[in-house]
């Protein structure tokens, strides 16, 4: 009966909440008022509803007890005989996906897995070294433009291109990092923001070197020197170039999870203070999260120009770095599996859910808070090491 | 002389409808340390709201001031009740939260809140009656400084001073400020932290509607994304004043209002937006606190 009372008062409060912009739509040349009755009643109806399963959902989360039972992703991630299987079906069943479906969907699958990359890349920097940045879509547009620009002007081969694109973003990330490293979590997020929003508005602005909004087109697909491509073929190419590259990305992330430098992201990303005790430099290790972060996104960018053959600024908006950064926190911050997961719910869902196309920036928006709020360490959460101590026989 | 008058007065305006916006991030920020990115959204909310009113207004007869100022009324309204909402909905859940979810949790609402609007009203640009009369003492300026221009300023020197009072005298100020310094300690001492924290983000989400029921009289259109690109700037300023404070939201809001007219007049209109965040990027490299921050030690 509580549960009953608290709902329909919910559900008035919503309805009175949109009554104006859900109901009442006003054509100001025409002057006609257009009343949409139907809309209140759906608004009602769904509060209703949805505040029976907000509570269940928020009663299920209160008394759930934090378990420590090992999870069968953790499993499957850190247990050899597990994991060599899953990873070879998995590359097997990739590669041979091309041959089942259409050129549309291969486009779609190779943006799929750029945003993968750039997760995986911007997970160094979030999720490791737990350093918040929101500009990391400005790495992405220096390796799209410069693979782009060179091109264009000097016919720069895809193949140089690519390291060079790497090796870019690293300089900017360094060039970034220097001065703004000092700062402290938001504030680190809001220059980063700044930084993507002059990068992007320079391009945006500077026509003379960067053909301003119309952007630059006939970027040329890589190839291989002596062979001719049709398109199909050359899409196939690139499907299996990102594989590959992914692949090494994966392999590279998590040797360096591993590593000494891993650690050190680790531990500075727990505690500051506690972490320059130890004698790490902190300016050092969180530069080379920020350079090696944007690496990937540097070599990600030259991809995305050469299979899209056409950037401008529009592309390289402040919600595509949310977006990024969505997939790494929605995925599971840390988590390898997530990353990959993540970019590929956030990637392929929108395009299946073309039907609803009007509504899924509405869904995309809803479920980032829904997931925060539910399930706030991701689809899959990262597998923390965790020592107990047993007290000896 | 009169050219640098005229953008001296441009950028006022301009910096007063950024502080509006502003003083909701800042004291969102204050309280609960959040970048609250659905302000924004908030802001375009009451405009809209504001738009649907007048309009209902002029159609049943009424006139001038009077349709100002119930579509105002009402604006504040609804856009203090969607704050009390998004708060609720989305953040309130997170306290406990680390920093990353409840920013992941705020640009979702924002996204979310664009395309509700989008949806139920429309995407093109909405022309927006010029709500505000032309004064007649104020005929010989107008070309220099309107009266819409007049208006905006002085509102938001009342609202300053009112909110300043409110932050200084009342009950409620003092367990904002409490609040704001120590949330555990203020609980401790019997405050009511929940209905402190509600409250600011009505109060703030009330500012911006103001701000977006006069700039969108002053502008004269509106659509369902001025809220972003309005949101990011009073951000920058807030931050740029040194977040967390009143008075430090107003002078960074003014101080970009300057930059960003200077820059048009002098410049080009099409680097303001790089001069604003080429300032931001400046001052927190060399000032992070802000121009009127405090530094605070860090506890270790």
């Amino acid at each position: 009966m509580q549960d009953l009372k608290q709902s329909a008062f919910i559900a008035f409060w919503f309805m009175l909440l949109t009554f104006p912009i859900m109901v009442i739509r006003v054509n100001t040349i025409e002057k006609v008022v257009q009343w949409r009755w139907m809309n209140l009643l759906t608004v009602g109806f769904g509060a209703f509803i949805l505040s029976y399963l907000w509570r269940f959902l928020m009663l299920r989360k209160e008394t759930k007890v934090a378990s420590v039972k090992v999870t069968w992703n953790q499993k499957l991630m850190s247990e050899k005989r597990y994991y060599l299987p899953f990873a070879a079906t998995v590359l097997v069943l990739t590669s041979a996906l091309p041959f089942f479906v259409s050129d549309y969907r291969v486009n779609i699958l190779i943006t799929a897995m750029i945003y993968v990359v750039l997760g995986l890349g911007l997970n160094i920097v979030v999720g490791l070294a737990g350093l918040l940045d929101l500009g990391y879509v400005a790495f992405y547009l220096v390796g799209a433009y410069s693979y782009a620009l060179l091109n264009h002007h000097y016919g720069l081969n895809f193949w140089l291109a690519l390291p060079l694109g790497a090796l870019l973003g690293a300089v900017a990330g360094i060039l970034l990092g220097i001065p703004v490293l000092r700062l402290r979590g938001d504030y680190l997020a809001i220059v980063t923001l700044g930084f993507g929003e002059i990068l992007r508005l320079i391009m945006e602005n500077w026509n003379a070197f960067s053909f301003g909004p119309s952007g630059i087109a006939n970027i040329d697909r890589p190839g291989i020197i002596g062979i001719e491509m049709t398109r199909t073929q050359s899409t196939l190419f690139m499907y299996y170039l990102m594989i590959a590259l992914a692949i090494f990305t994966i392999f590279v992330v998590n040797r360096l999870q591993d590593s000494r430098l891993g650690r050190s992201w680790l531990a500075l990303r727990e505690d500051e203070v506690a972490c320059q005790a130890m004698g790490i430099d902190k300016m050092k290790t969180k530069l080379a999260a920020f350079a090696l972060g944007a690496t990937w996104a540097g070599m990600m960018g030259v991809i995305f120009a050469a299979k899209t053959q056409f950037i401008n600024p529009m592309s390289f908006t402040f919600l595509e770095s949310a977006i990024i950064l969505s997939i790494v926190v929605l995925g599971g911050m840390g988590s390898i599996l997530g990353v990959i997961l993540g970019a590929f719910i956030f990637i392929l869902l929108p395009e299946e859910l073309r039907a609803f196309s009007q509504y899924r920036m509405l869904i995309f928006g809803a479920s980032m808070v829904l997931m925060m709020v539910f399930r706030p360490q991701g689809i899959i959460s990262n597998v923390r090491r965790s020592y107990e101590y047993h007290e000896s026989p | 002389m009169d050219y640098f008058f005229e953008l001296f007065l441009g950028g006022l305006t301009r910096g007063s409808i950024y502080a509006l916006i502003a003083l909701g991030y800042t004291m969102v920020y204050g309280i609960i340390e959040l970048i609250n990115f659905a302000h924004g959204e908030i802001y375009m909310i009451g405009a809209f709201t504001a738009l649907i009113v007048a309009s209902l207004l002029t159609m049943a007869g009424f006139k001038g001031l009077a349709v100002l100022a119930l579509s105002m009324v009402v604006a504040v309204i609804y856009a203090g009740a969607y704050g009390f909402t998004v708060e609720k909905i989305a953040y309130k859940p997170l306290r406990q939260a680390s920093r990353l979810s409840p920013l992941i949790s705020a640009i979702g609402m924002s996204i979310f809140l664009q395309n509700y609007v989008l949806l139920a009203q429309t995407s093109d640009f909405l022309p927006f009656p010029s709500l505000i009369p032309k004064f007649g003492f104020m005929a010989p300026y107008e070309p220099i400084f309107s009266s819409s221009e007049l208006v905006i300023v002085s509102v938001t020197a009342t609202v300053m001073v009112l909110l300043t009072c409110l932050i200084k005298f009342t009950r409620m100020g003092k367990a904002m400020r409490a609040t704001a310094q120590d949330r555990k300690m203020a609980m401790l001492a019997g405050i009511n932290i929940n209905r402190v924290i509600s409250t600011t983000f009505v109060i703030g989400s009330c500012l911006a509607a103001v701000g977006g029921v006069l700039i969108a009289s002053h502008i004269g259109q509106i659509n369902f994304y001025i809220g972003f690109i309005a949101g990011i700037k009073a951000f920058t300023a807030a931050v740029l004043g040194g977040i967390g404070s009143v008075p430090g939201a107003v002078l960074g809001s003014l101080v970009l209002g300057w930059t960003e007219s200077f820059v048009t007049g002098y410049i080009s209109s099409d680097y303001e937006d790089v001069f604003a965040f080429l300032l931001l990027v400046l001052i927190l490299i060399f000032r992070p606190e802000g121009i009127l921050g405090k530094s605070r030690a860090q506890k270790v």
